[in-house]
Formats: C-alpha cells, sequence, structure tokens
C-alpha cells in the first residue's frame, strides 16, 4: 500500500521541478527570516536569486551541529515564536542540546510524512499499533503518534519503560504493529519469554524500528524472536524527526526517502564534495518544506549512499543504505581515515571471527598507534600458540591491505568486551591533543 | 589410545590462572598433568584431568574458550638418553613435535610425557612399532 500514491509515485523530472520550485521558496524565506543563513550565504557571496539549478545549490555553504548549538535555543527558527506550536530538543549528551520547532503546518506535514511511512511498513487503519518510543522531547513517541492517527489505525501510547506491563498490553490488546527502537524490541522479547508470554501468539505483523544504527544480523535475530517483518525507520529531529526515510516492506532493502520533502546528497565528509550516487559518503539534507524550522544542506554526520534503482513496491523515490556508521565514530589515524565499520567489515570477511571487537587509540613517541581487541571464539581458538599468533598476523595484515593503516591485533578473552545495553563502546581514544 | 586434552586461553593477566584452578576445584576435577605456552600478550593452557566433560562445561560455563585435542601419552625409560631415543626416532620420520611437557606421577619405573604431533596416527604406529608403550587415554585419566 502507498499513502500518497500521487507524491511517492512522481516520475523524476516531475519531482526535480517541485524540489526546485520548493527550493527556492525555502531559501528565499531563510535569508529572509534567519540571520545565521543570511550572513552564511553573504560571506559565500550568494544569495537566494543565484540558485536556478541543483548544481548551483550545491554552492551554497553546510550547515552543522556546532551551527545549531551556537543558536541555542531558538536562533534557527524562521518564524515568530507566536507561530511555534511544538518544541522538541536532542538529549544534548555531547553538548548543548539541538532544540527544534514546528508550526501547526509543520505538525501536519511530519504527521503525513508519518502516515506514509507507517504504511510502507505495512500499516493500515485497521492496525493496533504499540507505540514504545519514548514520549517526550524525543522525537520518536509524538512523531510515530500523530502518524498513526493520521493514517486512522488505532495507537496505544504506551512509550518506552515498564516493560512488563507492556507485555500485558501487548498479549491482552492484540496490537498488530510494533513501533520502538531495535534494541528495546529485543529486550520486549526476553522479558515476554521470562514472563512466559510467546511472541508466537501474539498479533503483530509488522515492526517499524529506527533512532538507532541496527544492522542485517540484528534484523533476522528481530524477526525470528518477534514473529514479525521488521523495516527500518530514519529520521533525526534536526530534519523533521522520524519519517524522514522508510523501508518499504515489500523490498526489505534500503530506506526511500521522502524527496519531495527533503533534498538528500551524500558528500566526503573530508572534502565536502558531493559524490555520485552509489558512492559511500556523509548524509546531507535540506528541508524544502519546513516552516519553524528549515536546516539547509544539514550534514547529518550519518554514513550512507543512495540507490537510485527502481523499487518493487511501485515508489520512484530514491533509496539510502542502512546507515553503516557515523562520522562522529571516524578515526584518523596518522592521517588515514578509519571508521569501526570498516574494521568491523575487515573482520567479519575472516572465518570464524565474532563481531566482538574494540579499537584502541593512542599514542607512542608523537606517533599514533591502533590496537584492535578481538574475542577468541570456540570457533578461532586453538591449543597451539603459532595458530593463534598466526591468526593476530592475518587480521593485522587483512586491516593494512584493506585500510592502509598499520594495526597491533590483541586477542581477548570471551566477553572481555564490554557488552552495553544499547550502543557498544567501540573506540577508546587515549591520545591526548 | 588418545588422550582427550584440554586447552582454555588466557589474557595475560594476574590472577587468572588462579581463576580457572578455583573452577576446577570447585567442580571436583583433579589435574592430572599441565603445560602452559605463553606469549607477551596471552597464554595457552593445557590441561589432562580425570573428567574431561565435567571440566569442559564448568570452563565453558565461566566463559572461558575452550578447545579439545587430541595428545599421546608415552612412557620414557627414566634413565639417561630415555627422551632422546624418542626425538630421534620422530626426528627420523619426519614427524614434527609441536609441544610436549611432563605428567607428574610415574608409571611404573617410567617417566610419563604428554607429546602433540602433527601426524598423530603415524606417530603412535611408529612409536609402537618400536617396542615404546602408548598409554591409553582412559588410564592416564585414572594414573
Amino acid at each position: 500500500m502507498i499513502y500518497d500514491i500521487e507524491f511517492e509515485t512522481l516520475p523524476r523530472e516531475a519531482l526535480a521541478a517541485i524540489q526546485l520550485r520548493r527550493l527556492k521558496a525555502t531559501l528565499e524565506r531563510v535569508y529572509a527570516t534567519v540571520p545565521f543563513y543570511r550572513n552564511r550565504f553573504e560571506a559565500a557571496g550568494i544569495t537566494p536569486n543565484d540558485i536556478h539549478s541543483f548544481e548551483d545549490f550545491q554552492n551554497l555553504p553546510f550547515t552543522t551541529k556546532q551551527d545549531l548549538r551556537d543558536n541555542y535555543p531558538f536562533g534557527m527558527f524562521a518564524v515568530p515564536m507566536d507561530n511555534v506550536v511544538r518544541i522538541h530538543a536532542s538529549s544534548g549528551t555531547t553538548g548543548k542540546p539541538t532544540v527544534v520547532g514546528y508550526t501547526a503546518r509543520d505538525i501536519d506535514t511530519w504527521a503525513k510524512l508519518m502516515a506514509r511511512a507507517l504504511t510502507a511498513g505495512g500499516a493500515t487503519s485497521r492496525d493496533i499499533i504499540h507505540n514504545a518510543y519514548g514520549y517526550g522531547l524525543f522525537t520518536g513517541g509524538l512523531g510515530a503518534h500523530y502518524g498513526a492517527e493520521k493514517l486512522g489505525a488505532s495507537v496505544i501510547p504506551v512509550s518506552g519503560g515498564n516493560t512488563k506491563r507492556q507485555v500485558v498490553i501487548m498479549r491482552d490488546f492484540g496490537p498488530t504493529i510494533l513501533t520502538s527502537t531495535p534494541s528495546y524490541a529485543l529486550h520486549l522479547a526476553e522479558v515476554a519469554e521470562e514472563m512466559g508470554v510467546s511472541f508466537e501468539k501474539l498479533k503483530f505483523r509488522y515492526g517499524i524500528f529506527g533512532a538507532e544504527p541496527w544492522s542485517e544480523q540484528m534484523r533476522q535475530e528481530i524477526e525470528r524472536k518477534l514473529h514479525l517483518t521488521a523495516v527500518d525507520i530514519y529520521g533525526l529531529s534536526e530534519v523533521i524527526g522520524p519519517g524522514v526515510a522508510i523501508e518499504c516492506h515489500e523490498a526489505q532493502n534500503g530506506l526511500h526517502i521522502f524527496e519531495d520533502h527533503f533534498i538528500p546528497e551524500i558528500i566526503d565528509p573530508v572534502t565536502g564534495k558531493v559524490l555520485p550516487y552509489g558512492e559511500t559518503g556523509e548524509l546531507v539534507f535540506t528541508s524544502i518544506t519546513k516552516e519553524a524550522f528549515p536546516v539547509i544542506r544539514y550534514r547529518t554526520r550519518d554514513i550512507t549512499s543512495l540507490n537510485p534503482e527502481p523499487c518493487i513496491c511501485g515508489r520512484t523515490l530514491l533509496r539510502m543504505n542502512k546507515i553503516s556508521g557515523r562520522t562522529d565514530d571516524m578515526l584518523i589515524i596518522r592521517g588515514v581515515n578509519v571508521f569501526p565499520s570498516q574494521i568491523e567489515s575487515v573482520l567479519m570477511e575472516i572465518e570464524g571471527i565474532e563481531p566482538h571487537y574494540q579499537l584502541i587509540v593512542d599514542r607512542a613517541d608523537n606517533l599514533d598507534t591502533l590496537t584492535v581487541h578481538v574475542e577468541v571464539s570456540e570457533r578461532n581458538f586453538s591449543d597451539e600458540v603459532k595458530v593463534l599468533q598466526q591468526l593476530e598476523k592475518k587480521i593485522s595484515y587483512s586491516i593494512k591491505e584493506y585500510l592502509g593503516v598499520s594495526a597491533k591485533v590483541k586477542l581477548v578473552e570471551p566477553k572481555a568486551i564490554a557488552r552495553s545495553e544499547g550502543k557498544a563502546v567501540r573506540v577508546i581514544d587515549k591520545r591526548k591533543i | 589410545m588418545h588422550v582427550k586434552q584440554i586447552s582454555v586461553f588466557l589474557e595475560n593477566k594476574a590472577g587468572r590462572l588462579s581463576e580457572v584452578t578455583a573452577i576446577l576445584s570447585e567442580a571436583k576435577i583433579n589435574i592430572r598433568a599441565l603445560s602452559v605456552a605463553d606469549t607477551s600478550d596471552f597464554g595457552v593452557l593445557r590441561l589432562i584431568v580425570n573428567d574431561n566433560q565435567k571440566a569442559l562445561e564448568a570452563l565453558k560455563n565461566n566463559g572461558f574458550s575452550v578447545g579439545v585435542t587430541d595428545v599421546v601419552a608415552i612412557e620414557v625409560a627414566d634413565r639417561p638418553g630415555g627422551l632422546h631415543q624418542i626425538l630421534d626416532l620422530l626426528h627420523n620420520a619426519q614427524i614434527n613435535v609441536e609441544y610436549m611437557y611432563a605428567f607428574v606421577q610415574q608409571n611404573g619405573n617410567h617417566a610419563v610425557m604428554i607429546f602433540r604431533f602433527d601426524h598423530i596416527d603415524e606417530a603412535v604406529k611408529l612409536l609402537e612399532q618400536n617396542g615404546l608403550t602408548v598409554i591409553d587415554g582412559a588410564k592416564v585419566y585414572t594414573m
């Protein structure tokens, strides 16, 4: 099913025309109402009147998370506070929180986008949606909630936490769609099992999971344990919240970006150069319909690539691949850019290696050192020291070959690398710079 | 014929070995022989115990990486040249000894040594043909 058949299946040329028209209107508006954008454009010697094409658009400066922080709390708003009906904010664990605002029309746009997303993920107006995204300043809970209501489904605003009560609700209310973070979905499965509640007997058909990166292996685990079809949803509060992009349940292969509202680009995170379709780099978004909080060429710090191939679901919208990492995680080791996800790929290529690893970066005699801790498992353990040393050498050689950086590999005992509830700590950077 | 040896991966950290012996002691397992091979980062502990199954379970349940390897227990004449006779035979037949270590207990007048060969069956055949005694696993565990 497609919620907005007209806009989700536009011919590409028609879509481009709409994008350009909306882009120009947005640029004119931010130039007139947000001092930050006016100053940036002027510093780059560009006015909205100079933008006639997507090529011109690529000359505009980027906006970063730091820019949003510098304009804390409301400096980036493009409308008077009178017109703002909702405020959300990021958690701010790595600095000042990022504050975003919505007009009444923005809230309606967002609800429609989430209704599209839920539909792509398998939901219909007849479904009961168990919404376990947190409600509050975080955009997840309310975003999914408004979308579910817009779609006409029945929404259970259960929010996060109190997991045992959630299991009782799932058993008694018979929800058919689960919306939560993927890690919370697995937690629900564990708690249900402890309580003797079998997901096989529950009525879930589809699960729409996002707000954190998750792997294909994790999808398989969720589908097996929760007996549902799992799709990935993407969004970030700076752009609008959840509902920027969604995987269709038909293909489960990449997330359709709602390009009639957001223009995606992939750039080289170091040079800022725009990369062609298929190449991996940092995802950048420009919102072209938002009123209260438009963003121009906002660097998401998420690493992915764009896929222009037609999809079996009928949508003509570009697909972005699953997020493979964050530029925040990028390490520069002796001048070489290294992402933990690249090391992970190298490790997964080697027979018998488990995806439990940690990178320790340090500096000795003014030179960066990289040590990769890899857990020994039943599958790669040997009673012979030389075999284990060969394994270390093989990993080290592969890292050097694929990434061009020398690494010392150290085998550690199983479970030596701490497992966390949420994201594993992959990098310990001890360098004092 | 072969003896089952348990090997355990250990990081080079203070107290790690004593954790293994504590686990085995709690499981009432008797260690018959052992050796440790180490590098600067890690070590491999090799054990012959009286109850392989119980030892494996206890160690695995405590999160250790554990392996099982076939090794051979051989009687070595307790006199000068006793070990040399064996190694010489193996060398001439081009059979590699990956490692070896001594058993605590004697078998009658003989010392007992544990050998890990690259070609175990050839090695056993060669030694027996030359009149050496290869001790059965079942006997080794309770010797």
